[in-house]
C-alpha cells in the first residue's frame, strides 16, 4: 500500500499536500483500492466554504457513493476537473493526476489535527 | 446473447399488418406528416414469441431461484392475489367513472388503510404513493409543511449512516440538509451522538427498526423521547417491518410518520422497477397535511375528498397503484392479524437459523442474534484479492439470486440475507453450504473460478465500470 512519508492524513482516508496557505486534497491508495473503481465524481464549486470534516465532495464506485470530507476549513480555490471525464484516475494515480480539489484554509491550527504517514499506517 | 428485436428483424418476414381504417391523411397538415418509415421490427409471430419466452427463461426471478436479497423482502407473491387483481370487476374499473359505481375499488382503500393503522400503530394511512422512496419523500413533505404551519424553522433531517441509501436522498429532495449520524458498530443508535447533533433547527430523524444489520433498536425510547424533546419528529422507515409485525408497532415506539412497502411486507411482486406501493401512515396532527384524495366513508358510501386546504397536493396520478394496493388487501384479508404476527416470527426465525449455521465459519459483525436478516462480512477469510462481488457472482452459477452486497457501508466486504418467511429449511440448508463452500473452499482452492464467475449463467462477467462509465442508452 503506497502511503507517501510527505503527506498528511485523515480517518476518512483523504491525504493532504499542504502547498504555502493552501492544501491540495485527493483520496489514499488504500482508499481507492476498498471502493474499487471509481465511475463517477462529483465536485465542490469553486469558492464554496468548507468545515473540517463536513461532505465536500462525493466519489461513486460500482460499490457505492462515499462523501469525501473537506480535511481543514477553508475555501475551495481550486478543482481537478480531469477527474470529472476520466474518474479512472482516482484509481491509476490517487496522489497526482487523481487529486480532487484544494482548499485556501482559514484556520492554520488544524493542520495539526491531521495525521502523520506512519500514523495513518497504523489505522489502516 | 438474445438478439434484439431490431437485429431479429428481416423485411421479408413481416409479422402484423395494420391498416389505418380512419382517413387521417387529410387532416394531418404535410409538416406534421412522417417522412421516413416508422422503423418496426418485422419478425414471424412464431419467432416473437420464442424472443420472449427465451428472454423470460434467462430471468433470475423469484419463481425460479432462491433470492436472499437483504432488505428487499423478496418472499413468495400468493398467485391467489394476481387472480383477485385480475378480476374483471377490479380490472375494467376506469378512474374517471362516476364515485358511486367505484364504491369496491375505494372500500377496499379504505379498508387496507384501517388495517395498515392496526399493523402499524398510527392514526391514518395515504396509499397515493408508488414505492417506498416516493412513501418518504411524501413524509418529510407533510413534516415540512406540519413545521411551516406552527411556523418553526427546521431545516435538518438526522439519518444514521446505516440507513438505506433513498432517506438522505428523499431528505435532500424534499428541500432538507442531512445531518449524518454515526451508528454503533451493530448499527444501533448512539444516544452520545445523537444529543450532539438534536439542534433546534433539526425536524426530524429517520431510522430504521431493526436496523439494515437486522438488529433491533434497543434504546428506541430513549431515542423517542430526546427528539421529541427537542420539538422534532420520528420517522419509520418500514423497509424492514416484515420483522416486527404482530410484536411491536412504530406508532406505540413513538413514530409520528412512516412508510411501508407494499411490495416488501406485504407480499406483492417487486423488483423490475415496480410497480410498488409506498403508503404513508401519520399520527392524526399530521392528517391534514397528507397529500389528496382522501378517501372517507359518509354514512354507507365512499367519498373522495380533494378539498384538504392544508394538504401537501396530489403526488401520484388518480388514487396510486391500486392493482398492488389492492393485492396487499387480499394479502392482510388472507392472513388476518395472527397470520401477520405468524409471518413475523417465521421471517425471524429462518435468519436466526440461518446465522446460527454461518456464525462459527464465517465473522458476524451484528453479534450471533438478529430479526429478519442478518449480514456476513467475509473479509478476514477472503485471499487471492477475492472479494464479496465475486462472491456473489459465483452464487449465480450455483442458480441463486445473489445478496445485497456492500451494503450497509458499515460493514466491510458486506454480504446481506434475508431469507423471509417462505423458504422451506431444506433451501436455507442448501443456500448456506453452497455460500461456505465459496468462501472456505472455493476463494482458497480455486480462486481463478471466482474471478471468471459467472460461468453458466446466461451471460459471463458484465463490465460494470465500462457500464457505469461510459454507458450505452440506445440500441444502434
Amino acid at each position: 500500500m503506497n502511503i507517501p512519508q510527505d503527506l498528511l492524513y485523515t480517518k476518512t482516508h483523504e491525504w493532504v499536500k499542504i502547498e504555502g496557505n493552501k492544501v491540495k486534497v485527493g483520496i489514499t491508495d488504500f482508499a481507492q483500492h476498498e471502493i474499487t473503481d471509481v465511475v463517477h465524481v462529483e465536485l465542490p464549486e469553486i469558492g464554496r466554504d468548507v468545515k473540517k470534516e463536513h461532505p465536500a465532495a462525493v466519489i461513486e464506485s460500482v460499490k457505492s457513493a462515499f462523501d469525501i470530507y473537506a480535511p481543514v476549513s477553508g475555501k475551495i480555490i481550486e478543482t481537478n476537473n480531469k477527474v470529472l471525464g476520466s474518474p479512472e484516475l482516482v484509481n491509476s494515480s490517487p496522489y497526482e493526476k487523481g487529486y480532487l480539489f484544494a482548499i485556501e484554509f482559514s484556520n492554520e491550527k488544524e493542520l495539526g489535527d491531521l495525521l502523520k504517514a506512519d500514523d495513518y499506517k497504523k489505522l489502516i | 446473447m438474445e438478439k434484439l428485436l431490431n437485429e431479429l428483424s428481416s423485411e421479408c418476414q413481416p409479422a402484423y399488418g395494420v391498416e389505418c381504417d380512419v382517413a387521417i391523411n387529410a387532416q394531418v397538415p404535410e409538416n406534421l406528416k412522417r417522412s421516413i418509415p416508422l422503423g418496426l421490427p418485422s419478425i414471424a409471430e412464431n419467432d416473437l414469441l420464442r424472443h420472449f419466452t427465451n428472454l423470460s427463461r434467462k430471468n433470475y426471478a423469484l419463481s425460479t431461484v432462491f433470492y436472499p436479497l437483504g432488505s428487499c423482502t423478496m418472499k413468495y407473491n400468493p398467485l391467489i392475489n394476481e387472480r383477485i387483481a385480475g378480476n374483471d370487476a377490479f380490472n375494467n374499473v376506469h378512474p374517471y367513472q362516476p364515485i358511486e359505481t367505484m364504491q369496491g375499488v375505494l372500500e377496499v382503500m379504505y379498508e387496507l388503510e384501517k388495517d395498515l393503522c392496526e399493523v402499524a400503530g398510527m392514526d391514518t394511512f395515504s396509499l397515493q404513493q408508488a414505492a417506498g422512496a416516493h412513501g418518504e419523500f411524501a413524509g418529510l413533505l407533510v413534516i415540512a409543511e406540519y413545521f411551516k404551519s406552527i411556523k418553526q424553522k427546521r431545516r435538518k433531517i438526522i439519518v444514521p449512516d446505516s440507513a438505506h441509501g433513498t432517506n438522505p436522498a428523499s431528505a435532500a429532495f424534499a428541500g432538507f440538509e442531512i445531518v449524518p449520524l454515526k451508528s454503533e458498530p451493530d448499527g444501533s443508535v448512539s444516544l452520545d451522538k445523537l444529543k450532539e447533533v438534536l439542534t433546534p433547527e433539526v425536524a426530524a430523524m429517520m431510522l430504521t427498526v431493526p436496523n439494515t444489520l437486522g438488529i433491533f433498536e434497543k434504546s428506541i425510547d430513549e431515542v423517542s423521547k430526546l427528539v421529541h424533546d427537542n420539538g422534532s419528529l420520528l420517522y419509520y422507515d418500514g423497509a424492514n417491518l416484515n420483522a416486527v409485525m404482530g410484536i411491536v408497532r412504530p406508532g406505540d415506539m413513538g413514530f409520528d410518520v412512516m412508510h411501508i412497502n407494499l411490495h416488501k411486507t406485504f407480499s406483492t411482486p417487486h423488483g423490475g422497477g415496480g410497480p410498488g406501493s409506498g403508503p404513508i401512515g401519520v399520527k392524526s396532527f399530521l392528517e391534514p397535511f397528507l397529500p389528496v384524495p382522501r378517501v372517507e366513508k359518509k354514512k354507507d358510501k365512499y367519498v373522495l375528498n380533494y378539498k384538504k386546504s392544508k394538504s401537501i397536493g396530489k403526488l401520484k396520478a388518480f388514487f396510486g397503484n391500486f392493482p398492488v394496493i389492492l393485492k396487499a388487501y387480499a394479502y392482510v384479508k388472507a392472513l388476518g392479524g395472527k397470520g401477520l404476527k405468524n409471518v413475523s416470527e417465521q421471517a425471524v426465525l429462518n435468519a436466526n437459523y440461518m446465522l446460527a449455521k454461518f456464525k462459527d465459519k464465517v465473522d458476524v459483525p451484528a453479534g450471533d442474534r438478529c430479526m429478519h436478516e442478518f449480514v456476513l462480512s467475509p473479509k478476514t477469510l477472503l485471499k487471492n484479492d477475492i472479494r464479496t462481488i465475486d462472491i456473489a457472482k459465483r452464487l449465480l452459477d450455483y442458480g441463486y439470486y445473489a445478496p445485497t452486497i456492500y451494503f450497509p457501508l458499515i460493514v466491510d466486504e458486506a454480504i446481506m440475507i434475508e431469507p423471509t418467511e417462505t423458504e422451506s429449511k431444506e433451501t436455507l440448508d442448501k443456500f448456506v453450504n453452497v455460500v461456505n463452500k465459496i468462501i472456505l473452499e472455493e476463494s482458497c482452492q480455486e480462486p481463478q473460478k471466482l474471478k471468471d464467475a459467472p460461468i453458466n449463467a446466461p451471460v459471463r462477467r458484465l463490465n460494470e465500470v465500462e457500464a457505469a462509465r461510459k454507458p450505452i442508452l440506445k440500441w444502434e
